[in-house]
């Protein structure tokens, strides 16, 4: 908890696009749009870097907290490959804590592939990168029942279009929570 | 497009015309309701056609559906059959005592198609036509069939059914359904439609995915994925009360059911206990999976042999995915396809002889077909992105889906290769085909 706190007072106030997962930036100063205010206290539509001071009084959701690293649910995936990489360990160590911390919780780990090929099979390899997803989660303690895994194949695909940028966009897994 | 299919033909003045005029026909009976059909594009045709003249039957011009058009279509459509010109002629025969045989045989005909239409005392219609052979001046098959205004086209299809069949000695598909996915924008439906693209029904309308149709054996039903629950399961829809129940929605994902060919039992890919496993449940969702495969890597992707015996699968146990075989009840699995390090999809043939799968080679997707006996197998296309290989019931035909122009098609290509169509939406994406069985009523 404290942690979290110390992340929300050093950083400035992001935009807080929070219903998709999206591979932001930390720290980018991105404008306020759309605004879904986690902070009851903040007027909207405030750019300003904010004294720390002023961040104490946040108590909002730390899952929606775009300064909180929880807010970041995608891990991606190398082409071929069921490995979670080291520049997402911060991430799966993050919820893992979360869902430690808060055991009544449960979580959706979501499967995704590139649209090359079978569609039953990519549903089958998205599967796979949500269960690595898990099972690095369970290594760091956290309870199977907490976490199901499923997978959309290419079917929901956060880039269209072909070419590697698409595709590796859509090599990966999002966690997701019941509120999401 | 069509137009430029008809610039291509090398044909005689008339003989063109004719097939303009009768192409224009079908393009404005195919725009009406625009939007629920797909449009046809033959692109090849087969290496031997039996040269048939099709005579517009007595009547039928007054009828809300022509007949004769739609048995063109149809038979041209196989590859199988030139259609020779049938105009011109008088008197235009109906009977085959009217029938002038040195004409035909002049024209090239080898078969020759004629036949009427009577008011029938119930208000219905009584079709009568014949098939005769022009050289030896006989008949080859004759039927009546009697139809409602609303049954005209299922009636042309069926005619269309019996001249293939006493022509080529297999059956006709042409009074078969197909069933396939449309997206449009955020939208999903799924789809009922005749085999040449016709008179489409949406069965599921969704704002989430919908994957893997496929047919039951007698037809009355399909089983599919669909994604409305935020997660991938397996239902079976009745398509005749349109009443549906989710058979396999477990723990995790559910997806890629394929029908036992007694139409009790479906073979589905879970992920219940951990990794993509293929497992056997009842088609009415009662009891428990039976699970048939134990591997640690992904079996998915079954497909039962037509005698019931063994289930054809994709799994990536050796390293990529390849196709193996099983016993039907599970067992020890057999690598059947060793050539490049992608194959999946596989789909047997309704004779068991062979079945239809797609390869990966050089990064471009392709459908081909693998001969069981001789383990010969062939790439039957090179669009580079083709998935979801369907059968037709007679064997004859593949039905797949493409893409062309940036758009999602359904595409077929014959077994060997050579006759080829495509079936294209108005707007929107089409993909995952499954053809329907042949209906023997």
């Amino acid at each position: 908890m404290k942690r979290i706190m110390m992340v929300a007072l050093t950083c400035s106030v992001l935009a807080a696009c929070s219903s998709t997962p999206t591979a932001e930036q930390e720290g980018a100063g991105v404008e306020d749009r759309n605004a879904k205010p986690a902070q009851p206290a903040k007027p909207a539509a405030s750019k300003a870097a904010t004294k720390p001071a002023v961040e104490k009084a946040v108590t909002g959701n730390p899952l929606k907290d775009p300064a909180n690293i929880l807010s970041k649910r995608s891990v991606f995936f190398d082409l071929d490959s069921n490995i979670v990489k080291d520049e997402f360990k911060p991430v799966v160590s993050a919820h893992s804590r979360y869902l430690q911390q808060n055991r009544g919780v449960k979580i959706t780990i979501q499967g995704h592939a590139d649209e090359r090929g079978s569609r039953e099979y990519n549903l089958a390899l998205g599967q796979r990168r949500a269960d690595a997803v898990k099972q690095a989660m369970q290594l760091l303690g956290v309870q199977a029942s907490q976490i199901e895994t499923i997978s959309y194949g290419e079917e929901k695909p956060k880039a269209t279009g072909q070419g590697e940028a698409a595709w590796a966009e859509n090599r990966r897994a999002d966690i997701a929570y019941p509120n999401d | 497009m069509t137009l430029n299919f008809l610039s291509g033909l090398r044909s005689p003045q008339s003989l063109f015309y004719r097939t303009l005029m009768l192409v224009l026909i079908l393009l404005a009976a195919l725009s009406f309701p625009a939007l629920a059909q797909l449009r046809i594009e033959v692109i090849g045709a087969g290496a031997t056609q039996i040269p048939v003249a099709i005579v517009p039957f007595q009547a039928e011009a007054g009828l809300a559906q022509q007949l004769t058009p739609v048995v063109a279509a149809d038979l041209e459509r196989s590859g199988l059959f030139r259609l020779i010109d049938a105009g011109g002629v008088n008197p235009v025969p109906h009977e085959p005592e009217q029938v002038d045989y040195a004409q035909w045989r002049a024209r090239g005909a080898e078969a020759l198609v004629i036949g009427s239409v009577v008011k029938a005392p119930d208000g219905r219609h009584e079709i009568r036509f014949r098939v005769l052979d022009v050289t030896r001046q006989t008949q080859l098959t004759g039927y009546a069939y009697f139809a409602a205004d609303s049954q005209l086209r299922l009636t042309a299809h069926k005619i269309a059914d019996m001249v293939y069949e006493r022509l080529t000695g297999d059956p006709g598909v042409f009074a078969t359904r197909i069933a396939y996915v449309v997206k449009r924008g955020a939208r999903f439906e799924l789809h009922v439609a005749d085999a040449d693209g016709h008179g489409s029904q949406s069965i599921l309308s969704s704002d989430e995915p919908i994957i893997s149709p496929a047919w039951a054996p007698d037809g009355t039903r399909l089983a599919y994925v669909s994604f409305e629950q935020k997660k991938p399961i397996v239902y079976v829809q009745s398509l005749i009360t349109g009443g549906r129940r989710a058979v396999a929605g477990f723990y995790g994902s559910n997806s890629s059911p394929a029908w036992s060919p007694d139409g009790r039992r479906l073979a589905v890919t879970l992920t219940r206990d951990g990794g993509s496993q293929i497992y056997l449940i009842n088609a009415d969702g009662s009891g428990a999976p039976q699970r048939i495969t134990r591997s640690s890597a992904i079996d998915t992707e079954a497909n039962f042999s037509p005698d019931g015996q063994s289930i054809l699968f994709t799994s990536d146990r050796g390293g990529g995915p390849q196709i193996y075989r099983m016993p039907a009840e599970g067992g020890p699995a057999q690598r059947v396809t060793f050539e490049g390090n992608y194959n999946v999809s596989p789909r047997h043939s309704p004779d068991g002889k062979s079945f239809t799968f797609i390869q990966r080679a050089n990064g471009r997707f392709n459908v081909g077909i693998y001969d069981i006996a001789t383990r010969q197998l062939q790439i039957l296309t090179d669009g580079g992105i083709d998935e979801s290989p369907t059968f037709a019931p007679n064997g004859k035909m593949i039905l797949y889906a493409s893409r062309t122009r940036g758009r999602g098609i359904l595409a077929s290509v014959s077994s060997d290769g050579r006759t080829k169509y495509r079936l294209t939406a108005d707007t929107g994406d089409v993909r995952e085909p499954a053809w329907g069985p042949i209906i023997r009523k």
